[in-house]
């Protein structure tokens, strides 16, 4: 499959400037739009809750108008730029242009390097929305603050200087909707191996300062199908710090024991300063927990008599459908039918993915398609006919086709205006087992 | 007189057609009197926030139509808000009759940098093409946004070849963020589109259909047109691309909202013939009396307006006056869009309610008709006296946490969303009315005064929140008035 450029119903990811929400999620950091009127609004009413400290309505922003395209926005910028640090409190501001900006071609960078050499922390960076979209541009946003801020900090942070602290590359704020409680889950369990963990985003991190300690890591952990990565390719080669990489998101008992014993295995070989005896005790009383659990609710899963979601499909990005797949299969007896990776997926990764998917299980083969127009990949499932009750895992958009084809219904992915998401978190031996409660919550509330 | 050029492919913005503004800071008076005399004059501002963008006012005008496919012609960022109609549609399409509410049809042309390069019209073609395939809608509506407008595609000529080919309307909506700093404007063009493709001339009136311009609440207009015998013909949520192409020979057209429907309505009746009605939306028990006489007027049918005026006010207004003991020394506070901002500020007048001050997105200086007395605000400031701290704020949030949080009201009165939130991070009750139709006549003063009284007496969770309140702003700003960037 060829680069996908072409058109897409029902949009379930954003531009590049959506990535303001990667902004938007470091306390107290502030994006400032240069960029149309109407940027600011679209992301945050596609993200829900999406204000943060100072997103949304907040946010500073050179609303272009007519004159601006015709004659430039860099003045204005300047402007709205110098009075933000008058009206808003911040820790860091991350100037960023839309299309308007973009095409015009106005010179950013050297607006911003002026507050730069005053020694404000502010950083430039180009996301035109026609440039990329926001799981690529993620990467931008954090490649820049690494370089235009975090570096003015190296001298007081040297690289790889603390053998025990890594920095994570996981859930995109806000794309991905359980990513602040994913975030606290995944430094929980790392914690539990013994290690020290900057999150960077959401209030388990330490904020801007914990950005700047970035360097001090001995190594990084990215967990993603394939967004994200240049972020840890460009730390390799920026502060020298490796990375391991676990490729689907980590649900449920099989994946997260999976998952910590890679890392395990990686910090021992970095010589992070590991007491392995001790993580391996971490890691066998969270897996017991999780076992009296799914002990409990099996004869719920065996016995119950009245029904249950027998397969499922799934709409998400590559790393959730495979994660939810492995998760579903193994640990819940629902059997993953067609699933969906909506996320425009570059083709280089999409063998990878798949392989990992057919690993899930060898007996039954989990058709995957990598389908960005997600009405496209709605028709296929209307065409479909699966024997028994289904439950399909998506987007607020699925509801309706799950209504149509008389589906159980779970909203796991954005946009999604019937769910409200707040901290839970489906990454984990936790996150498998809330799973489950949603999966089987949603299936028996269709019963009187 | 009339700006309304059918011929051309843009609606002309509503700087320039509706003398519109995005900044003062004053009263409601002088505001008024200034508007209907030596016109306005709009200020910039040196510290500007996220404002909002003509595609989603031009959106939920065409995605709501029942058998409609819209594609935004731009980047994908620009349709990803949409969803929400979305949801909408679902919602309230029960409260209009639509039975077994149909997944809405969105789509982006998902622009790529290479498209800004060599042009995005070929793709546009192939997805008009495409979308009609899949969907198999009567109309398509396409929008412009930021990035196809500046390389220049000719979308009108795109969407006049497919229609040529495909033999239903594909309507061009150029509504771009830039073009106008008074989004509105997307109302204007989703209408001006409809206008020049789907509307058709008529010689004959339907004496008993009455156009209703209005967003998705509540239907109170059928019960009150049924004594003049005569039904609503929405337009455009939950209408149907033929119910509109009929909308030319309807007897009259009314407005939910003058700031939503003000152009078309005068399109209406400059271009097909439908009497416009003259005078300003029913809020408030003065200007519904003289929104049901203006209505009997049109229909010549003063007797029965006369008759239904008499019979609500018998019903109604005791029960106002019981509610306006209750409300009695209170003071509010309004945010919200133009006209039903000022429909919310007559009402608290009815109800004896102090309006301290608002904070209004924008104001038209003259509605399209150029009718004075289409002016809601003036009617509020004749009915019930001047609004001391009036401001038109372009949704700026800096400018309301700062004179929200001077004035500390009883309350505070909501139309969209994002403000609310200030109200409840100063501790003051906060009411947002999504359902514009709820406070509208007689029994929508005592509906939302009742909203207004529940609102104050349970106050625990805003005294709450204002305790742990996250302020982003400095102390600095808080303490300056609110027009100091202002620069005239």
């Amino acid at each position: 499959m060829a680069k996908f450029e072409g058109y897409i119903e029902q949009p379930r990811f954003s531009c590049a400037i959506g990535a303001l929400q990667s902004v938007v999620a470091i306390p107290k950091a502030v994006p400032i739009l240069h960029s149309g009127p109407g940027c600011g609004d679209m992301v945050a009413g596609f993200f829900e809750r999406s204000k943060g400290y100072a997103g949304g309505d907040t946010s500073p922003c050179t609303n272009f108008t007519e004159r601006d395209v015709v004659f430039g926005g860099a003045e204005k910028l300047r402007k709205i730029i110098k009075n933000s640090y008058k009206v808003l409190e911040s820790d860091l501001q991350v100037v960023m242009t839309g299309c308007t900006g973009g095409i015009v071609g106005d010179d950013i960078e050297s607006v911003v390097q002026e507050f730069q050499n005053e020694g404000k922390p502010i950083v430039a960076v180009d996301t035109p929305g026609f440039k990329c979209n926001n799981y690529v541009s993620h990467s931008n946003v954090v490649k820049a603050i690494i370089d235009q801020y975090v570096e003015l900090h190296e001298d007081d942070n040297p690289a790889r200087s603390e053998a025990n602290t890594v920095n994570l590359f996981a859930s995109l704020p806000y794309q991905d909707p359980f990513w602040k409680g994913n975030l606290r889950e995944y430094k929980r369990l790392l914690e539990g191996l013994g290690l020290k963990v900057h999150v960077l985003w959401g209030p388990e991190s330490g904020g801007v300062s914990e950005w700047r300690e970035i360097p001090r890591a001995n190594f990084n952990i990215l967990v993603s199908p394939w967004y994200g990565k240049p972020i840890v390719d460009h730390l390799k080669i920026k502060y020298g710090q490796d990375y391991t990489w676990f490729h689907s998101i980590p649900i449920g008992g099989n994946e997260t024991e999976k998952f910590l014993r890679q890392v395990l295995d990686f910090a021992v070989e970095k010589k992070a300063g590991i007491d392995k005896k001790k993580a391996e005790q971490f890691i066998k009383k969270e897996i017991d927990a999780y076992y009296e659990e799914i002990d409990n609710l099996a004869t719920f899963l065996l016995e119950f008599r009245y029904g249950l979601p027998n397969h499922a499909h799934i709409f998400s990005d590559a790393g959730y459908v495979v994660g939810i797949s492995k998760f579903l299969l193994h640990e819940t007896g629902v059997v993953p039918k067609e699933v969906y990776a909506i996320d425009n997926t570059p083709e280089k990764y999409q063998q990878d993915i798949l392989a990992d998917l057919a690993s899930t299980s060898d007996k039954k083969v989990i058709p995957l398609r990598f389908e960005p127009d997600a009405g496209k990949a709605q028709n296929e499932v209307r065409q479909l006919s699966h024997k028994g009750r289904g439950i399909i895992l998506g987007s607020g958009w699925d509801k309706n086709l799950a209504r149509e084809k008389g589906y159980d219904f779970l909203s796991i992915a954005v946009p999604s205006p019937v769910r409200l998401v707040m901290t839970t978190n489906y990454v984990g031996f936790s996150g498998g087992l809330r799973l489950i409660e949603d999966i089987y919550f949603t299936a028996l509330q269709n019963y009187s | 007189m009339s700006k309304n050029n059918l011929k051309l492919p843009a609606v002309e913005i509503r700087e320039l057609r509706t003398n519109s503004i995005t900044g003062y800071d004053g009263n409601a008076k002088d505001l008024v009197e200034k508007a209907h005399s030596t016109g306005l004059k709009d200020i910039e501002r040196g510290f500007q926030q996220c404002a909002g963008c003509s595609i989603t006012k031009a959106a939920c005008m065409t995605v709501l139509i029942q058998d409609a496919a819209v594609i935004e012609h731009g980047p994908i960022g620009c349709s990803t808000c949409l969803h929400d109609y979305n949801f909408t549609y679902m919602v309230n399409g029960k409260l209009r009759g639509v039975g077994a509410p149909t997944q809405r049809k969105i789509f982006s042309t998902n622009l790529q940098e290479k498209d800004t390069v060599y042009g995005g019209t070929r793709k546009l073609e192939k997805t008009i093409h495409d979308v009609y395939e899949r969907t198999h809608p009567n109309a398509i509506f396409v929008l412009s946004t930021c990035a196809s407008a500046i390389i220049g595609d000719d979308i009108e000529s795109v969407c006049d070849a497919a229609e040529d080919e495909l033999g239903i309307p594909i309507v061009s909506i150029v509504c771009e963020g830039f073009r106008t700093r008074v989004w509105t404007t997307g109302f204007d063009a989703a209408y001006h589109g409809i206008a020049r493709k789907l509307i058709e001339k008529s010689d004959k009136r339907d004496e008993t259909k009455i156009n209703v311009i209005n967003f998705w609440g509540g239907d109170r207009f059928t019960d009150w047109f049924a004594p003049f015998g005569c039904k609503p013909n929405y337009i455009t949520p939950f209408s149907t691309v033929n119910t509109l192409k009929h909308s030319g020979d309807a007897a009259a057209t009314v407005l939910a909202c003058s700031t939503l429907g003000s152009y078309l309505a005068n399109v209406l009746e400059t271009e097909f013939g439908v009497p416009e009605i003259e005078t300003a939306p029913p809020y408030g028990i003065a200007q519904t009396d003289r929104w049901f006489r203006a209505l009997g007027k049109v229909l010549h049918k003063e007797d029965i307006a006369e008759k239904v005026i008499a019979e609500k006010k018998e019903k109604y207004i005791p029960k106002i006056e019981e509610l306006r003991e209750k409300l009695k020394g209170l003071k509010a506070y309004v945010t919200g869009g133009a006209a039903h901002g000022h429909a919310l500020l007559s009402v608290l007048g009815e109800l004896g309610i102090e309006a301290v001050g608002a904070s209004i997105f924008h104001h038209d200086a003259v509605f399209d008709s150029k009718r004075i007395e289409n002016d809601q605000l003036k009617e509020r400031v004749d009915d019930f006296g001047d609004v001391k701290h009036y401001r038109v704020c372009s949704k700026q949030e800096y400018e309301l946490a700062n004179a929200l949080g001077k004035l500390k009201p009883d309350i505070l009165l909501s139309r969209h969303g994002g403000m609310t939130l200030w109200g409840a991070k100063y501790g003051i009750p906060s009411l947002l009315v999504g359902d514009e139709h709820l406070s509208m006549g007689y029994e929508g003063i005592l509906d939302y005064g009742e909203r207004i009284l529940d609102t104050i007496e349970n106050d625990e969770f805003v005294k709450n929140l204002q305790k742990h309140a996250i302020n982003p702003y400095t102390k600095w700003w808080l303490m300056q008035n609110p027009d100091y960037f202002f620069e005239k």
